[in-house]
């Protein structure tokens, strides 16, 4: 189990996560939805202590993350596999070495890392890509890279940030698939952030929404479709508010 | 209100607990020797090999400017094969190490911030801590070891190619014969010169790279902060070389 408890973070005297507190339960998807720079990004990133709450506490299976040891956060690291929103591939390495990286120290035998590496590319659809620079690859094909180097080394947590972002509607939904099997066949607790609703309501068991630092509303697909806050209500609508038009036509409010 | 002393030992106390905190990364990334051990072999090519050219070609410009210089200076006063000595001092210890010192921090710690901050801004940093990796130990480690190794094995090769220019210029344009040219430049000739010559090239080779490594991992906000920090770890680069070229003088002299 994954637990925020009350945490704060801001970046100088922007305040991001304003006493966010959340349960992210076992075996479970859950998706967290929000508008864009509400912190869903630094949310995550506080599960793997790549950034430090400056008030409250990330644990995970109990552990704080912000008070673990090296070794401990290492230990906490070699369970979670992260997709960056941004794929962040390792450019001077070709594909199969990216994969290779998170394998490589995991005390598996050399054909054990090979069969891995042949297994996550073929489950993103890039058989044949292996020799290829990130460089040479299309955004979609470097986000596929990203989800399998996340998925070879069969982590207990996997968090995507964004996978389906930017990809084509028949590749989004084969990445759905892959984030659904990866909890039904593999039991993977995930975190989805990501602003496709279609996404959402296909891999997510629960959904929690971001807003202003901190959660507007969780709960399962059918109690946020059903929602009755105005807030959660239109960003699932897809329909801005009177604000948010004022704000595209630039009236002086 | 706290009282100006409460606060500056405040203020060491916690510059002693950064300070230590970073002694102990330092330990713990060198430590860790399978993660550089097989990147530092490549970054030695890639940060000495390569800058062989451009090391040679200064050398062999500072020779014959050297050359003729002396023999500007002595102007009949002092023998003419003093112009083997002032030559062979110079670029074996002063000059032979400052400018290759100097163009290499310009060359390599530039690269190895714009290489390092790129990777920085894109999180491909992030990507590795996430896979576990230290990035100290993968990144800066193999880099330093690195510089410290061939700073030196240029700059041998830049003395020897600056005497010999400054000898073939000697012989060419100076009246000056072979013998009288070797004669001048064993005559105040002392093993310490090379060995001074070399260490303060590896010195040179861990605060240039160190400078890169440093302003490269502390880059901030995209292509813009790629930039300026790359300048900043060339400039960073090029003071403390002078600053430890006079340490070292004043130290060992
Ligand atoms: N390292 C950082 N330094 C300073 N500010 C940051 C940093 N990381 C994030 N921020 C700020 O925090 C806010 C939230 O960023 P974040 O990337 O988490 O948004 P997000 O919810 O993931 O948005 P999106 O959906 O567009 O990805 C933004 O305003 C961003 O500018
Ligand atoms: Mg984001």
């Amino acid at each position: 189990m994954i637990r925020f408890t009350e945490v704060h973070k801001g970046f100088g005297p922007k305040v991001v996560l304003d006493g966010l507190t959340l349960d992210i339960p076992e075996g479970k998807t859950t998706v967290l939805i929000g508008f864009s720079g509400t912190g869903k990004s630094v949310a995550l990133k506080h599960i793997v202590g790549l950034l430090a709450p400056d008030q409250g506490a990330v644990s995970v299976e109990g552990r704080i993350v912000h008070e673990l040891s090296p070794e401990g956060l290492a230990e906490l690291r070699s369970q979670v596999g992260y997709v960056f929103q941004f794929a962040a591939l390792f450019d001077s390495l070709s594909v199969e070495d990216n994969i290779r990286l998170g394998l490589a120290r995991r005390g598996l035998d050399r054909y054990e890392i090979e069969d891995r590496i042949r297994d996550s590319l073929a489950l993103v659809d890039l058989a044949g890509a292996e020799e290829r620079f990130p460089a040479e690859l299309s955004g979609g094909m470097r986000k596929r890279v990203g989800i399998a180097r996340a998925i070879a080394f069969r982590p207990r947590y996997i968090l995507y940030d964004e996978p389906t972002t930017g990809l084509d509607p028949v590749t989004s939904a084969v990445i759905d698939e892959l984030m659904v099997r990866a909890r039904r066949e593999l039991g993977v607790t995930g975190v989805v952030v990501t602003h496709d609703m279609r996404s959402a309501y296909t891999v997510g068991d629960r959904i929690a929404m971001l807003y202003h630092g901190r959660i507007r509303q969780v709960g399962t697909i059918d109690e946020i479709r059903q929602t009755d806050d105005p807030v959660v209500r239109n960003f699932i609508e897809g329909r801005p508010t009177e604000d948010d038009r004022r704000l595209l036509e630039g009236t002086p409010s | 209100m706290t009282s100006p002393t409460a606060a500056s030992s405040h203020r060491l106390e916690r510059s002693i607990t950064r300070l230590g905190r970073a002694g102990l990364a330092t330990v713990q990334a060198v430590a860790d020797v399978r993660t550089w051990a097989p990147h530092v072999i490549p970054q030695m090519r890639r940060l000495g090999v390569d800058s062989v050219p451009i090391a040679l070609f200064i050398a062999i410009f500072t020779g014959i400017v050297l050359s003729l210089l002396s023999k500007y200076i002595f102007t009949g006063a002092v023998p003419l094969y003093f112009v083997g000595a002032l030559v062979g001092k110079t670029v074996m210890m002063e000059l032979g190490p400052v400018l290759t010192g100097l163009v290499l921090a310009g060359r390599v710690g530039a690269n190895i911030a714009a290489e390092l901050g790129t990777m920085r801004v894109t999180e491909q940093v992030d990507a590795l801590e996430t896979l576990a990796y230290n990035p100290r130990s993968y990144l800066v480690v193999p880099r330093v070891l690195a510089g410290v190794f061939m700073f030196p094995v240029v700059t041998a090769l830049a003395m020897g190619v600056g005497v010999a220019a400054g000898w073939v210029t000697a012989i060419n344009l100076l009246d000056l014969s072979t013998l009288e040219f070797v004669k001048g430049l064993r005559l105040f000739y002392r093993f310490k010169d090379i060995w001074f010559g070399l260490l303060k090239a590896a010195s040179f080779g861990a605060a240039v790279t160190l400078a890169g490594c440093v302003q490269g991992l502390g880059t901030r906000g995209g292509a813009e902060g790629v930039g300026r920090n790359t300048t900043r770890a060339v400039v960073l680069g090029c003071e403390a070389i002078l600053v430890l070229d006079a340490f070292w003088a004043l130290v060992l002299l």
